[in-house]
């Protein structure tokens, strides 16, 4: 699954959904990989107000310090977002976030919610949301 | 200018939905001057364009996407017998003619439902000479293609009708991705189960959905992705998840939604798979009702899917039937819930309260104007049809039906409402309904009818069956 994915995804238990903290899940023992795919800048503009900018923050600082894809760290983002035309004048911005959201792909480990500590296991790429009866 | 198109005679139903879909996606506004379902031949009007895009331009763009057009031509003159043809050909495109003087060029006969010997077809080309062309004719590759296209009466050859109803000459302009279902056709594809939708059906679904380059769209019911391909065929970026785990990794090997991808060359587009049940969905949602702004907090430009229709198990969504009688379902569920080979209960659920649930998820995931298309059955009789379902955040945009036997299934299409132009009345009306009910039938009217109308399962013509979700035996995950 696309990094891109996590910012669109807070944990499915109920009670969870109003607090702000269950967003975005917290990836535990992340197993990163990296595909070439093509810039699509005409996407990543059509996203960017849809984005989240703190989670993805979060996200991957999250992702890339105990992992070794990028060893010499990934490159960072702003503090806040940019705006539409900063974003299409920046090549190495579009570039960066490119990287981040279309080309590194979560594999193994866990999501898990900063509220309820559930913790979602993630395995060939493909992350479990079922929850018990208890918890739905 | 008035430019003919030539449709497909099949799945009619869903011809201008998507004609007009791609109207809106080219940002075309388009004029339908006349159509009917029994004939394949449509009239539009397009506006005059600002240079330097041609009008011309604007008709080849208009199909240049569509699965049930076949192609587009300019009108240069139409009526209900040859005569009438020529006479408007001569008053109205005189001035076209000099342009088509010396270029190559062919002539075709496009006969619907009907037929002509050779000695009349060469008498039908031979009364346009008055054109004046004087190019070579080229079968193959001419410059200039000019159609004489006719509209006969059902059965005309076998019942020695002698003339078609109506005629249609055009010049050729641009054709369609008609062909585009045989690339992503089933019975080439890696991985498929028996409830992946058609791959004519999908693309058309997509296109009514306005799938397109730098757009998120998202399957809730994936299975083994064919909404998924087909958006990701048109451009956009897809999501897709089950709540059977198994279907998206299929044998975990080649066969597996991510190696369908991979076939068609389209991995770059596949956003993320993963499993989830609808009614308890991990995706963001913004609450109606916060006035947004219309994007921010809401993530999708489209939701294309085919829902289980719960006729052979049932319907099924997380939780415990009966928690009273069976405490210890729920019990064992918060002992063992974090082992890895845990398979959470599930319980039934009303076919009409799920396609409730997708509205409102649509309603709270959708960008303003963004669209959300599925798949229903209903039963061919009126009596038993069950209801299109309404929302007031969404705009019914089009109910297109495909028949088979003894039920039918319709495509609907709806608009997420920005918030400012929602109907407050109908948001209240919504809030005091309640949807209730017990057993699988009194939740799913086209169940009930299916066991009790309808004795032998339906037949399918060729696409898939009415779903049954893979339940029987729950899933690892
Ligand atoms: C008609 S099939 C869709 C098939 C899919 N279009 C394809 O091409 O393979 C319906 C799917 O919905 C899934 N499903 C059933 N109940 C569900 C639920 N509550 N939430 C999410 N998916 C569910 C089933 O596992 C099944 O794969
Ligand atoms: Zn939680």
């Amino acid at each position: 699954m696309k990094l891109l994915t996590l910012n669109f995804l807070t944990c499915a238990v109920k009670t969870c959904k109003s607090s702000s903290d269950s967003f975005p899940l917290h990836p535990k023992d992340a197993e990163l990989a990296s595909d070439d795919v093509e810039v699509n800048p005409e996407l990543l503009v059509n996203l960017l107000p849809r984005l989240d900018w703190k989670a993805l923050k979060t996200t991957s600082a999250e992702v890339f310090l105990p992992s070794c894809i990028y060893p010499l760290g990934f490159p960072q983002l702003p503090d806040s977002p940019p705006t539409i035309e900063q974003l299409q004048s920046d090549d190495k911005l579009l570039k960066d976030l490119h990287s981040l959201l279309m080309e590194t792909n979560l594999m193994e480990g866990k999501l898990v919610c900063g509220v309820c500590g559930h913790e979602y296991a993630v395995r060939e790429g493909i992350p479990n949301f079922l929850l018990p009866s208890h918890l739905v | 200018m008035e430019y003919l198109i030539r449709f497909s005679q099949s799945h009619e139903t869903f011809r201008l939905p998507e004609l007009q879909a791609l109207a809106v996606l080219e940002g075309i506004d388009m004029e339908v001057v006349s159509y009917s379902l029994d004939s394949p031949f449509c009239i539009i009007r397009l506006p005059p364009s600002s240079p330097p895009i041609t009008t011309t331009t604007l008709a080849r763009r208009l199909i240049r996407r569509s699965i049930l057009a076949m192609s587009i031509h300019e009108l240069w003159g139409h009526g209900p017998d040859l005569a009438s043809v020529h006479a408007a050909v001569k008053s109205t495109t005189s001035p076209l003619w000099p342009s088509y003087l010396s270029c190559s060029f062919k002539f075709t006969l496009d006969s619907y439902q009907g037929s002509r010997t050779s000695d009349q077809k060469v008498s039908i080309i031979n009364s346009f000479s008055y054109l004046g062309f004087m190019g070579p004719i080229k079968m193959r590759h001419p410059d200039q293609e000019f159609t004489l296209h006719e509209l006969w009466p059902f059965n005309s050859t076998p019942l020695g009708i002698p003339e078609p109803n109506h005629l249609y000459f055009t010049r050729y302009l641009g054709s369609s991705l008609r062909d585009l279902p045989k690339k992503l056709d089933l019975k080439k594809r890696r991985y498929i189960s028996t409830t992946s939708m058609d791959a004519e059906l999908a693309l058309i679904t997509a296109n009514i959905a306005l799938a397109g380059p730098g757009k998120l769209f998202y399957d809730p019911f994936c299975g083994t992705g064919s909404f998924p391909i087909a958006v990701a065929e048109f451009g956009a970026v897809a999501l897709g998840s089950d709540i059977d785990g198994r279907s998206i990794r299929g044998d975990g090997r080649e066969k597996t939604l991510r190696g369908n991808f991979e076939q068609y060359g389209l991995l770059g587009r596949l956003g993320g798979t993963f499993t989830a049940d609808l009614t308890n969905s991990p995706i963001r949602k913004q609450e109606l009702g916060s006035d947004g702004d219309g994007v921010r907090g809401r993530v999708f430009d489209g939701i294309v899917c085919d829902p289980p229709y719960g006729v052979r198990e049932g319907l099924m969504v997380l939780g415990v039937r009966d928690p009273e009688k069976t405490p210890w379902v729920e019990r064992k569920g918060r002992e063992m819930y974090k082992q890895a080979d845990f398979i959470p209960p599930r319980k039934p659920y009303g076919f009409l309260a799920m396609l409730d649930d997708i509205l409102q998820f649509a309603a709270q995931t959708l960008v303003d104007n963004g669209r959300v298309a599925f798949w229903m059955p209903t039963a061919n009789d009126e009596e038993q049809e069950m209801p299109v379902p309404s929302h007031p955040y969404l705009e019914t945009l089009s109910v297109s039906t495909q028949v088979f036997n003894k039920w039918s299934r319709r495509l609907i299409c709806y608009r997420r409402i920005p918030d400012k132009d929602v109907d407050s009345a109908a948001v209240k009306a919504r809030e005091e309904r309640k949807l209730v009910g017990k057993t699988a039938d009194e939740l799913n009217p086209f169940r009930k009818a299916y066991f009790e109308g309808f004795q032998t399962p339906p037949a399918t013509t060729g696409t898939s069956t009415p779903a049954a979700p893979a339940t029987e035996t729950p899933p690892p995950n």
